[in-house]
């Protein structure tokens, strides 16, 4: 193959490791969104207070220096995380943490009304939110969820520097040893981009699929 | 219809509810029989909505009491004292109630067959196909039948209305609320479920509430009339008395005003 | 090893990290400054009449913010040499974060911009404004400040990414911590203190955004 594109096959093995953590870290930032956004308006003051917590801890720090916490400093607790796991772990509790504002923004967002309309058909509270408000806010949820992917995506690069194989860590062993920088690092801003337009795409469809029920003028 | 009931539905002592500084309910006492029809008018601010809204127990009063079938609705007696009720009492208690809104409130993500299922199923416990041909039936009552597939925003107003009315019937609850369900909607559209409303208060299935600016439906529909005025029921009474020979002077210019207008 | 926190030693690397935080600082606050004009002139070329130009920059501005930020800090810091431009990791590092974050940027402008009600663009128009003028006088000074909130903070987030400036050795608060914990194999203190330190700021500032959002006017025209 020509050059540049030789480059392309080894890339590859490390957009396989990136596309890894970022499948588990959305995983793991859905269920946080949603256990964290719905603990924030929980009836519960403990239950409020420790949603509010993590929250405020994960979007105030940032993600390397959790990444290098995680890293460096818990095998002096004896706890030994393997770098992957790491990854996908801090990053997921990370963005979840901003997740957790989407998704409690769209529950709020729902007109009151309707919770009304439930309790007059006697609806429990668990099975107003579940049934009626959740699906509703669903649509609403999309579009910055789909940004927050994009940015999950963009932190993977940062497990290159807690010596995990994925598309930077390999890019930059790729320099170290051929030093055609340019080229390189080009090919590997353009696999991101490429992915990032597929993420875009996907979650585009998905509110689309998710929408069929609202009004004309609120789908803009 | 039954008179043989000595407990009322609904009863009222001294219901007070203030929002702020203005003072919503004034001492409301009301005794309300099984089986009647009572039409409601009154000036905007009358604090006839907070009524209805308080007994389906969405707005909590600041004093009084109130019973539904013999049963407090706020409070539960434990060790011998009143006591405010949880939740779950407060649940329990209303599940004999039902409401239309004036903004009629359907689930917009289901559809018209599915909003009038699913609170028989997720609360009653019906199972679905039996949910799916009640509310098929009723559905075909409220003259929707070939709609059910239909979302509500491919509704008309009247046309959501109706499934509102359709929704709260499949509950077959013992008292219905309807709060100014006609205000909301285009004057062409009145007159349809001023029909269904008529109809179903001929039917006497079960007591109705209802609140409404439509003087003539109450006129005709209605066993008894109580006009509201800045807090207090002023008049009590059946609308052939309140209509045409009113006996407090507030309902005499109200009346007036509306009729003339 | 069981948790042992040696404060004697947290004391002697505090004026270590002091001293890393001010770097810190004055990297968030220059690249502040890049993104906030540069996004404000992607901003008003996004909605340039001129077709090409509007394309152009959203497509740039798309790619820049879809791809990850190390990966632009790596390319400024080994391909800018090659065109002659040799420089310090400080000011790569602030070029990367400035670009980078003047996307976003860009996109908060735009939005305060298109929120101001047509109305206003209409009523300069039958004044006779020129449209610089229009922009400069009546449309800017009605944008910017609703979105003020949204622009503080992605500057604490512009904070919160200083790390990644470690990488091309930069001496900031990370890459002090590093040393350390490479030095004396103490890692807890430097980097629960650095994880401190960035909570604290970001606290900080976020209730700052948020006092702001407060006391914004509100306008009605």
């Amino acid at each position: 193959m020509p050059a540049p594109f030789d480059l392309i096959p080894t890339l590859l093995l490390g957009l396989v490791v990136t596309l890894e953590v970022t499948a588990g870290g959305a995983c793991v930032a859905l269920v946080m969104a949603f256990a964290a956004g719905l603990g924030r308006l929980s009836g519960h003051f403990i239950v409020r207070a420790v949603a509010r917590i993590y929250v405020e801890i994960f979007r105030g720090t940032s993600a390397l220096v959790q990444l290098f916490w995680v890293y460096f400093v818990l095998p002096f607790f004896g706890i030994s995380v393997e770098p992957l796991v790491a990854g996908i772990v801090v990053l997921g509790l990370n963005i979840g943490a901003y997740g957790a504002e989407v998704v409690r923004g769209a529950i709020q967002a729902v007109p009151a009304a309707q919770w009304e309309a439930a309790a007059a058909l006697n609806f429990s509270t668990r099975q107003t939110r579940w049934r009626i408000v959740i699906p509703q806010a669903l649509p609403a949820m999309l579009p910055p969820a789909g940004n927050l992917l994009i940015e999950l995506l963009k932190s993977t690069a940062l497990v290159s520097l807690v010596t995990l194989g994925d598309l930077t860590f390999v890019a930059q062993t790729l320099r170290a040893d051929t030093l055609r920088t340019p080229e390189i690092f080009s090919l590997v801003l353009l696999i991101y981009f490429g992915v990032a337009l597929v993420m875009n795409y996907g979650v585009r469809r998905l509110e689309r699929r998710l929408s069929f029920w609202r009004d004309v003028e609120a789908r803009r | 219809m039954s008179t043989a009931a000595t407990v009322p539905l609904v009863r009222l002592r001294h219901l007070g509810k203030r929002f702020g500084e203005v003072e919503v309910l004034r001492g409301i006492d009301l005794d309300v029989p099984e089986g009647q029809v009572v039409g409601i008018i009154g000036p905007s601010g009358s604090g006839k909505s907070t009524l209805l809204r308080i007994l389906m127990a969405l707005e909590h009063p600041d004093e009084g009491r109130v019973e539904i079938a013999g049963e407090s609705l706020f409070t539960v007696r434990r060790d011998g004292h009143e006591r405010p009720a949880g939740r779950a009492h407060i649940r329990r208690v209303c599940r004999s109630i039902g409401m239309v809104f004036q903004q009629f409130n359907l689930f917009p993500h289901m559809t018209a067959l599915q909003n009038v299922m699913e609170a028989p199923v997720s609360v009653l416990g019906l199972a679905r196909p039996d949910a799916r041909q009640q509310a098929t039936a009723y559905l075909a009552r409220v003259g929707l039948g070939d709609k059910l597939s239909a979302y509500p925003r491919e509704l008309s107003g009247g046309q959501k209305q109706r499934v509102a009315i359709a929704r709260a019937l499949a509950m077959r609850p013992r008292l219905m609320l309807f709060d100014e369900i006609t205000s909301a909607l285009d004057p062409e559209l009145v007159g349809g479920i001023l029909e269904l409303l008529a109809e179903l208060s001929a039917a006497h299935e079960m007591t109705m509430l209802i609140v409404t600016h439509e003087m003539s439906f109450a006129r005709s529909s209605a066993d008894r009339v109580l006009f509201f005025d800045r807090g207090l029921i002023v008049e009590d009474g059946d609308p052939a008395t309140v209509f045409t020979a009113p006996t407090h002077p507030r309902t005499r210019e109200f009346l007036k005003r509306e009729l003339s207008g | 090893m069981k948790l042992d926190w040696d404060w004697e030693f947290t004391v002697m690397i505090m004026p270590l990290l002091a001293n890393a935080l001010r770097l810190t600082v004055a990297a968030t606050v220059a690249g502040a400054a890049l993104a906030l004009t540069l996004g404000l002139a992607l901003a008003i070329a996004r909605g340039s009449a001129y077709r090409p130009l509007a394309s152009a920059t959203v497509l740039v501005s798309e790619f820049v913010r879809s791809t990850p930020l190390l990966i632009q800090i790596y390319f400024l810091f080994y391909v800018l040499p090659r065109f002659g431009f040799s420089t310090t990791p400080f000011v790569t590092g602030v070029l990367a974060l400035g670009v980078h974050y003047s996307t976003y940027a860009s996109e908060v402008y735009r939005s305060g911009i298109e929120s101001v009600p047509r109305g206003q663009w209409e009523a300069a128009r039958a004044l006779n404004l020129s449209p610089g003028r229009t922009f400069i006088r009546v449309v800017l000074p009605q944008a910017i400040p609703p979105v003020l909130p949204a622009l503080g903070n992605y500057v604490v987030a512009m904070f919160k990414e200083t790390p990644l400036l470690s990488t091309i050795t930069l001496v900031e608060l990370l890459h002090t911590a590093k040393g350390i914990g490479a030095e004396t194999f103490r890692y807890l203190e430097p980097f629960t203190l650095v994880g401190a330190f960035f909570l604290m700021v970001s606290l900080v500032a976020t209730a700052g955004v948020r006092a702001l959002e407060r006391r914004l006017p509100a306008y009605g025209s």
